[in-house]
């Protein structure tokens, strides 16, 4: 197998689902001839031409409402929306029309729609090009809403998705883009849109995360294993609808759990994990729940200091994780 | 008119053929307006006897734009609606008891009871489910178009809309794109005069919707919208220039809703007087004027007969109709169960 970056991932299950599929269209800000800004539909339009890979208005309610019509009469539109931050012109379509159209036509109608959209921060972005929305989508039922970690789910997830005849938001983490590599094959696959992954097995502590944070808690979970504390780690994937059953598994086995995203903590995924270990697990903790994440300001600042401040790195989320386990 | 009697083609689904309109195609039109109109008079009455739950946005006096857009429409084309569905619905082609069903939120309604008044729709003919947003389809439809272009249909789609609509933001989105795409859309814009209780003069200094196609390079046309011919015959021009490749058109049919914003409005908000000169222009008296000259009156008497035999029909059906289930609330919300729940 080959390593790929997270970008190229991307790519290559949007380009994949295109050759197999010529319903599948891109509808988005730039992703013609200039592939995007982050570069993530490059070469898409050279090979299908300007109608299946079309530059969109700079009109997010725009965007989303043209490929809700086109979902409407039987294509598979990916719309890619050139930051998660912008997306909020277009929630009215999201919300209002995406999410109810099966349920209110008494499942007269699919939606199979994919909204790609770049989130998280890290990259001095600052105040517009680097939130952490995805909490507010996953609060309305007839999404999904789905946040790879790594090269592997991202292709994986991303067929799934087009595939899915179900409104999907696929939210990308921007600073993975090129730090992530890992191998992903060549041949046809895909991942369920609603399973967690262990990514790492361990008995004392859990750590329940999502996107580019996945990264950073296996890391601080190594930093413990000298001291002999075993911590699992599990990618939550698919934010709505949650694996209950999978983050019970877990939950269940190790006793402990810790809740790490970069959003800021305030009704959010962590909240709602916090809930369901309540709900299903109270005879099987040792400790409180813990969660850590991004402060309750209103957006990430732009500074470093600030930007640091802001964000979960391994030293923090290392030092909750040694917080919990002397607990 | 013309006074031959060929058998008339005025069914959703069927070709408009020419903008000439025979006796008993004016017949037909006639007919469509006064079910819609029956429908609504009959609605309201059972509505303030309790039988019918929530609100109701009623059509009266608009009917001639929803039946003459829709008679020049194919079947497999598309209309979004707005939460004043009915006249649309009706119109397209919307099976009548599926309709009032739906409005008496019944198992049997064309959205199983979950939609209601403000949302009807059926794919088999053509009818996106409403979209009681004010401006939802604007952008949608546009979508509808670009399909149609990618899958190589011929289909064309119109989206029906207020004035109101048209100081949505996605108005001026969904007709922008389609004007640069050149996608086969009509945007038939139902100027009531009114936003709800706001008079459009309030709330825009142009005071016609179709002077805005120029800012977008769009034909703009402005339709006496109580005349059912003369909006038949420019929703025909439209709808075969859009099905030819010319692009995106914006009708205004100006026009005037007889009744309330929903029930509840006393329509305090403007005179009686302007009422009265607009429902001088009754589309429906109008259309049967013009056909008493060419048709026995017993003829129009008996499609009057047929209306309410279809209503008495369908009322006695949605009332004999089941409700839903409760555990029906609970279905449909994904195409497949999603969750895994976890073992206790």
């Amino acid at each position: 197998m080959a390593v790929k970056t997270y970008l190229e991932a991307i790519r290559e299950g949007m380009r994949d689902e295109m050759r197999r599929d010529d319903r599948v269209m891109v509808f988005g800000e730039d992703v013609g001839a200039k592939g995007g800004v982050f570069g993530v539909t490059e070469g898409l339009q050279r090979e299908f031409g300007e109608w299946r890979v079309m530059d969109s208005p700079l009109a997010e309610s725009c965007i989303v409402g043209v490929c809700i019509g086109a979902a409407f009469n039987g294509m598979r539109p990916i719309a890619e929306i050139q930051f998660q931050d912008f997306i909020l012109p277009g929630v009215d379509q999201i919300v209002s029309e995406a999410a109810k159209i099966r349920y209110r036509s008494n499942d007269d109608w699919n939606m199979p729609l994919v909204i790609r959209a770049p989130f998280g921060g890290g990259v001095h972005g600052a105040l517009y090009h680097s939130q952490s929305l995805e909490a507010m989508f996953c609060h309305v039922p007839g999404l999904r809403v789905v946040v790879p970690s790594n090269p592997y789910d991202a292709k994986g997830m991303l067929v799934a998705a087009i595939r899915d005849p179900d409104p999907v938001l696929y939210f990308e983490h921007k600073k993975a883009y090129r730090s992530i590599r890992g191998e992903v094959p060549d041949h046809e696959y895909t991942v369920p849109l609603d399973r967690v992954r262990v990514v790492r097995e361990g008995r004392d502590i859990v750590v329940f995360s999502y996107g580019l944070m996945v990264d950073t808690a296996v890391k601080a979970a190594e930093r413990l294993a000298p001291d002999g504390f075993s911590v699992s780690v599990v990618d939550l994937r698919s934010l709505r609808p949650l694996d209950r059953q999978g983050i019970v598994e877990s939950a269940r086995r190790c006793g402990k759990v810790l809740i790490a995203q970069e959003a800021n903590l305030a009704v959010s995924v962590s909240s709602e994990v916090s809930a369901i270990v309540a709900e299903e697990c109270f005879e099987y903790l040792d400790a409180p729940v813990m969660r850590i994440g991004g402060p309750e300001v209103p957006a990430m600042p732009f500074a470093k200091p600030l930007e640091d401040a802001y964000l979960v790195d391994v030293d923090k989320l290392e030092s909750k994780l040694r917080s919990l386990a002397e607990y | 008119m013309s006074s031959d009697t060929r058998v008339p083609s005025a069914e959703p689904g069927s070709e408009p053929g020419t903008t000439e309109v025979d006796a008993y195609h004016g017949l037909e039109l006639y007919r469509r307006m006064l079910l819609i109109r029956r429908f609504e008079e009959r609605v309201y009455l059972v509505y303030l006897q309790g039988e019918i739950p929530g609100t109701l946005h009623q059509y009266q006096g608009q009917e001639a734009v929803a039946v003459g857009v829709c008679d020049v429409l194919r079947r497999t084309d598309w209309i979004t609606s707005t939460h004043r569905p009915h006249g649309h619905a009706l119109a397209k082609g919307v099976d009548l008891r599926a309709a009032m069903a739906e409005l008496y939120g019944k198992a049997t309604g064309c959205c199983g009871g979950k939609g209601g008044s403000m949302h009807l729709g059926d794919p088999s003919v053509g009818m996106l489910p409403a979209i009681a947003i004010v401006g939802g389809g604007n952008t949608v439809v546009t979508g509808l178009g670009l399909a149609f272009r990618l899958m190589h249909t011929d289909q064309v789609a119109v989206c029906f809309f207020g004035e109101g609509a048209s100081n949505e933001g996605a108005f001026h989105e969904g007709l922008n794109f389609a004007a640069v795409q050149h996608l086969p859309i009509v945007f038939a814009c139902e100027n009531n005069l009114y936003g709800a209780s706001t008079p459009f003069h309030l709330t825009s200094l142009v005071p016609d919707v179709a002077a805005r196609a120029a800012a977008y390079g769009v034909r703009g046309e402005i339709v006496d919208g109580m005349d059912v011919l003369a909006v038949r015959e420019a929703a025909g021009r439209a709808v075969a220039d859009a099905r030819a490749g010319a692009g995106p058109i914006l009708l205004e049919l100006k026009t005037y809703r007889f009744a309330g914003h929903s029930r509840g409005d006393v329509r305090g908000y403007r005179s009686r007087e302007e009422e009265a000169l607009w429902k001088g222009r009754d589309p429906i008296v109008r259309i049967r004027e013009r056909l008493a000259l060419t048709l026995a009156e017993d003829v129009l008497d008996a499609t009057d007969a047929g209306v309410e035999a279809a209503l008495d029909d369908a009322i006695e059906f949605a009332r004999q109709s089941p409700l839903p289930r409760a555990e029906d609330a609970l279905t449909d919300a994904y195409a497949t169960v999603i969750s895994r729940e976890p073992t206790p």
